[in-house]
């Protein structure tokens, strides 16, 4: 009975044991609030969509500016995304659609040609880099390739400016001349980020693709003519 | 920066892994390093620390309830048990089934096995371009063929943009879009098919040659006619198109077709190989140029002329062309013939 007693109230047997003087307690009993502090910040679930978009936004921006002036800098290879070669894509795709002059059949590049050109070109382009040994992954490359059409777009933007006033043999030169500009400025801009992830004897040997991938885009904003 | 970790960690109660073989080189996306914070912004980072979160919780729940399952009755533990349990292996699922589908793709899209073919210097690739033009006289022993990929493919993707760029036209309306798969479909179609071919006539001669080397030779073969229609659809002359073509398809031909036949054994067999190569070959830069040469003349005809429908199949036959664009009454016509 006692030991019935005993078990049915949990702490019975407790009630003479007391804390010894000699071990010291200590503690403290607030809850600490630095765990939850730390979710907060990385949780970005909380905060306003303006500052979601807004910080993407200056990301993107922060990136189209080191290909404007590019130098040997690490910042389009660290913090890499595909935002900024999504908008180019679309927006180059969506200028160089409407080149033909029989709207019935295929003519000039269509949406989803320019897609394909441009993202299958970047994923062989890295590809063999990544086969010659680079030290690059397969996104930052996607990345780099991606945002160095900058100078492209700005080309076409140009050129349709320019058709849109006049057309001719000096409007041609006009163009030639922009768009050359524009695609060495890719090339060279794209060499300077990704040259530094490759051997040192192998550069020509990644260099050239980018050259030929940047030459088949320029040609296809050279050879826009706009529907008559 | 890519390159593969080693398994990761396994659960006590024993998990679906299966040991397969780790790979030690880097294979093209390594879906283990798509945690890696090295990588992107701020969207990753917060959905690792979220897993690291939650994995927090899932751990600091088991060893809450631990304590409930061992005091409360079978009934209520069961239930507790159940949906810790449930979400332990929900998530442990989830995790074989990222590992085995990583484990697949890296498996099946290794590109690894394709690194020793684009192991080469700029100036082995500079070479054999050279040499590519060069035949060899000994056909006694068998020559050394490069078995390299970079070079052929490099090749094949200048073809295509120089075929891109035979189209230019000053301000005329272009057919782009076909053009370039057609192009595109061209010159890999033609690149690959024909190794396959002579590939297979060479295995039905018992000729000693490989698939990979088969390929780098006929892609080496392409630098030939590379310059040949580089220089051709800029310069409008058809006896310099008809010199070049002899002179250096001849020679990119003449080299491979050498190449085989100290490779061949028998008169007959080699007779088959080398004559259908040569005449692929010589034929292939033939039709590229007067494919892409008479879709010119028909484009600057329709310029000048009537509205023509700017469609790649124009007449082969260019006098034809001429007349249809300046006969004026079917009398002229009927009087031509």
């Amino acid at each position: 009975m006692a030991a019935s007693e005993e078990a049915s109230r949990p702490f019975a047997g407790l009630s003479d044991v007391s804390i010894a003087e000699d071990i010291p307690v200590e503690g403290d009993i607030s809850v600490p609030v630095g765990p939850s502090r730390r979710d907060d910040e990385f949780s970005t679930l909380d905060e306003p969509v303006k500052d979601t978009i807004m910080r993407d936004l200056r990301a993107v921006g922060n990136k189209f500016i080191h290909v404007l002036y590019p130098k040997r800098s690490s910042a389009l290879l660290r913090d890499w995304d595909l935002w900024g070669p999504l908008l180019l894509c679309v927006t180059l795709a969506l200028l160089l659609q409407g080149g033909a002059a029989d709207r019935e059949d295929q003519g000039g590049p269509q949406f989803a040609e320019v897609f394909v050109i441009v993202w299958f070109g970047s994923i062989i382009i890295t590809l063999n880099s990544k086969l010659l040994g680079g030290t690059i992954s397969f996104f930052q490359s996607l990345c780099v390739l991606g945002y160095c059409i900058m100078p492209l777009t700005v080309a076409m933007v140009v050129c349709r400016i320019v058709l849109v006033i006049s057309s001719g043999r000096v409007v041609f030169a006009v163009r030639l001349a922009v768009v050359t500009a524009s695609f060495g400025w890719s090339t060279f801009a794209s060499t300077a980020f990704l040259a530094d992830s490759q051997p040192p004897n192998r550069k020509a040997l990644v260099v050239y693709p980018v050259f030929l991938f940047y030459f088949v885009i320029a040609w296809m904003i050279l050879t826009y003519s706009p529907q008559q | 920066m890519s390159s593969g970790s080693g398994s990761r960690n396994t659960e006590p109660w024993g998990s679906f892994d299966d040991n397969l073989i780790q790979g030690g080189g880097s294979a093209v996306i390594d879906m283990e390093n798509m945690d890696d914070t090295s990588g992107s912004s701020f969207e990753d980072m917060g959905e690792m620390h979220q897993r690291m979160k939650e994995e927090e919780e899932v751990a600091a729940e088991a060893a809450a309830t631990e304590d409930d399952v061992a005091d409360d009755g079978e009934f209520l533990g069961m239930k507790g048990l159940k949906g810790q349990l449930g979400r332990q292996v929900a998530d442990e699922v989830w995790q074989a089934g990222k590992r085995q589908a990583s484990k697949a793709f890296n498996l099946y899209a290794n590109i690894d096995i394709l690194r020793p073919y684009f192991d080469v210097e700029p100036v082995q690739v500079r070479n054999r371009l050279i040499e590519s033009l060069i035949p060899v006289r000994m056909i006694n022993f068998p020559q050394k063929i490069a078995g390299e990929l970079y070079g052929p493919l490099m090749l094949v993707f200048t073809l295509v943009a120089i075929l891109l760029h035979g189209m230019k036209t000053s301000g005329t309306v272009i057919r782009e879009g076909t053009l370039m798969g057609t192009a595109i479909g061209t010159c890999f179609g033609y690149w690959l098919g024909v190794s396959a071919f002579i590939y297979f006539l060479a295995y039905l001669v018992n000729a000693q040659i490989t698939m990979l080397q088969m390929l780098s030779l006929l892609g080496y073969g392409l630098f030939g006619p590379c310059i040949v229609l580089l220089v051709t659809y800029n310069i409008h002359f058809h006896f310099l198109f008809y010199g070049l073509w002899l002179l250096l398809g001849g020679l990119s031909t003449l080299r491979m077709v050498a190449a085989l036949l100290s490779r061949t054994v028998g008169q007959t067999p080699r007779l088959l190989l080398c004559g259908t190569l040569g005449l692929l070959h010589m034929l292939f830069l033939l039709y590229l140029h007067f494919n892409y040469h008479t879709i010119i003349e028909g484009l600057l005809d329709s310029l000048e002329g009537h509205n023509m429908a700017p469609m790649q199949r124009v007449a082969r036959d260019v006098p034809e062309v001429m007349l249809n664009a300046t006969a004026r009454n079917p009398g002229m016509l009927l009087s031509a013939y």
